[in-house]
């Protein structure tokens, strides 16, 4: 039985990923921005039968409540052996190139609250010697791009981020797992029109919880081929992607 | 907003229609101001245009998939009303519980099953599963979140069940469930040589079996009028767990460019169907003996571009014999029928839906590849069939009745505006509104 503190638990992802884990008997710490919407999980999760579930209202930018946070889903879980960090939101790339607030303001939600919830994080796992953290970053941070690079960049500093806590974290027996999914199908994209390429939030629930058994420290794109798509993307030469549409 | 193509089973209506998002069961009614109107869009298994609004909006519904209480010893759940059965089945089968009452497909919303006032093979010994529904919630478009059950807000709980989604988003739901032992059906099945005999196998079933239903081959004639097999059956008392593997089922990727289902391929199909190997009894696991059509996904496409219609009518008891025998002759004669003729015995148990389609009498459901005029022709002959015994048409199945058919054989429909609420519309409302 796992003791899990979902971050942003009120997205798609990580709430078909919670469910899974509930229906296994597992139990959770939800933390997200909306009362309502993480109360009806709890209930959700305890029916489909989580052993314990826990909650905490709060925004992942008042990095100044991190650490009580933390303390207070160990108290709820007895304990905490995997987190999954799944908060963020879709920029407007847009609105961010108009206002330097929206842009730092962005980077912040999806970039910098990542990193200061890992350093404490891994801090507490590192001691234990044990344990597994994921953490959702994105396809979008492979390579920037015109059409959303300060999201991109957040996700970015987020793999880049992860990659070293990997290697500094593995010789401890402590997983890091990065995430890269490719389009998914969530409130979150609800904007835009969908094609072959969209993957549905369980699709990728069932990655991240098969990586979480399989507890192997590594990047997961999912769907997989997202792996052979972003490395011919990366593989353009920039004389070329700067002429480029994307 | 956004602007996507939605589709009811019967795939004859493709058309682009607003989607207006309900974020989550805690929100408001959506305003969508651009929109004349909107309804509650579950997982478009309806097979007509009941669950489409061609021109103006649709709410999906199915992001409300959320778990609100189960009481393992009562029986009692409580959730949101965009939930699957399938999904549900998933958390009450290993708890010992079951839905009272199923319709064809595990694919349908909570919601759904409600707004149609779905029926089962039970039909004869429970009812349609209105009379399951202890509660709900009902968001109306001037913002009034109101609980509504039997005894509460009574006229609009039993305008909901069976209402078609126009009386408002129900947004939660509490449904009494039904123990079983575990997932197994013991099955009987019984060949029959014509619509007699069906009748004599029902009278002697439906005390002792739970659920009954017959596969009628539609072109039989003359003494092999209602010619088919008889399918009874009960919860078996073993105690198996649900299977670990689910067996992975076919799936139809895309329509042909013309309907599999033809005279030819039916003719071939209904004979060896009849003939196969002698009665039976076993077990088999639920999902195989309620959801058979589940197992190829998108089975619908069978049909063709041009899809298909569903014909599902009641007759009432006194006309019951003759009116079927009338409706099998002309569908016989026709040559269009379908592979799945069912034939199915409807209790007298009443429902408190208004516009609740089952009573006591016989129900005989075909699916038909459109082909345009010449089934517009076959239905108009049905139609007379249905309308002079006194019965009525399914409007969960019907893409085409015309409004005086409707309006006679649901005669509360005037009571029922009264409840609709004054943003919600259908394109099957409008249709069978049309002249009133």
């Amino acid at each position: 039985m796992k003791k899990i503190l979902v971050m942003g638990a009120g997205s798609a992802i990580a709430e078909s990923t919670a469910r899974l884990f509930a229906q296994r008997g597992d139990s959770l710490f939800l933390v997200g921005r909306k009362a309502d919407v993480l109360e009806s999980m709890c209930a959700d999760l305890r029916v489909r039968g989580a052993k314990a579930v826990g909650m905490q209202v709060m925004d992942a930018n008042d990095f100044g409540a991190h650490e009580a946070m933390l303390n207070g889903a160990e108290t709820a879980l007895g304990g905490l052996d995997t987190v999954l960090i799944a908060h963020g939101t879709l920029s407007d790339q847009q609105a961010c190139q108009a206002s330097v607030e929206q842009t730092l303001h962005e980077l912040n939600t999806n970039g910098v609250s990542v990193v200061a919830l890992l350093t404490r994080i891994a801090a507490r796992f590192e001691q234990r010697r044990t344990g597994t953290i994921v953490v959702i970053s994105s396809v979008a941070g492979d390579r920037g791009r015109q059409s959303n690079y300060v999201y991109g960049s957040a996700k970015a500093l987020v793999t880049a981020f992860t990659s070293g806590l990997r290697q500094r974290l593995y010789p401890l027996g402590v997983a890091v797992i990065t995430i890269k999914p490719g389009f998914v199908d969530t409130p979150m994209t609800a904007a835009f029109p969908k094609g072959a390429l969209w993957a549905k939030p369980q699709q990728i629930a069932n990655g991240i919880v098969s990586a979480v058994d399989r507890g192997s420290a590594t990047v997961l794109y999912l769907p997989s081929f997202w792996r052979l798509i972003m490395f011919i993307i990366r593989s353009i030469p920039e004389a070329v992607f700067r002429k480029l549409k994307l | 907003m956004t602007v996507e193509i939605f589709t009811s089973w019967g795939n004859v209506i493709r058309e682009p229609q607003e989607s207006a998002p309900l974020p989550s069961r805690h929100a408001d009614f959506p305003a969508a101001p651009a929109l004349s109107s909107l309804l509650p869009y579950g997982n478009g298994r309806s097979y007509g245009d009941s669950c489409l609004n061609v021109g103006a909006g649709l709410i999906p519904t199915r992001s409300l998939d959320r778990f609100i209480s189960l009481d393992v010893t009562s029986g009692l759940v409580t959730c949101e009303a965009g939930i699957l059965f399938d999904e549900m089945f998933q958390v009450i089968m290993p708890a010992g519980w079951f839905v009272p009452v199923t319709p064809g497909t595990r694919f349908v919303t909570l919601g759904g099953a409600i707004a149609n006032d779905v029926h089962g093979k039970n039909h004869h010994a429970v009812g349609t599963i209105g009379r399951y529904i202890v509660r709900f919630e009902l968001l109306r478009s001037d913002g009034q979140r109101l609980i509504c059950s039997p005894t509460e807000n009574s006229g609009l709980f039993s305008a909901t069940i069976g209402g078609l989604g126009l009386t408002g988003i129900i947004t939660w739901a509490q449904l009494q469930l039904r123990r079983i032992a575990g997932p197994l059906m013991t099955v009987d099945t019984i060949r029959f040589a014509n619509l007699d005999e069906f009748l004599r196998l029902q009278a002697e079933s439906d005390r002792e079996f739970e659920y009954t239903v017959a596969w009628v081959d539609c072109l039989g004639t003359g003494r092999q009028l209602g010619r088919g097999w008889f399918e009874r059956a009960n919860h078996s008392p073993t105690s198996a767990g649900l299977p670990q593997e689910r067996p992975r089922g076919l799936n139809v990727p895309f329509a042909p460019p013309f309907s599999l289902v033809n005279a030819a391929s039916l003719r071939v199909f209904n004979t060896l169907y009849y003939h196969r190997p002698r009665s039976q009894r076993g077990d088999r696991w639920f999902e195989s003996y309620f959801y058979p059509l589940d197992s190829i996904g998108n089975w619908n496409r069978l049909y063709g571009p041009r899809g298909l219609y569903q014909y599902q009518c009641v007759i009432p008891d006194a006309a019951g014999r003759e009116g079927t025998a009338a409706l099998l002759n002309t569908i016989a004669r026709s040559g269009q029928g379908s592979f799945l003729a069912v034939l199915k015995v409807f209790g007298a148990l009443e429902s408190p839906g208004m516009l609740s389609f089952p009573r006591k009498g016989l129900t005989l459901a075909l699916d038909f590849p459109n082909r345009g005029q010449s089934l517009e022709r076959l239905f108009a002959e049905l139609d007379a069939i249905v309308r002079a015994s006194g019965g009525r048409l399914y409007p969960a199945k019907d893409g085409r009745m015309p409004p005086e058919l409707f309006r006679e054989g649901f005669p509360r429909w005037r009571e029922f505006t009264q409840y609709i609420d004054p943003r919600c519309s259908s394109s099957f409302w409008r249709r069978v509104m049309d002249g009133a």
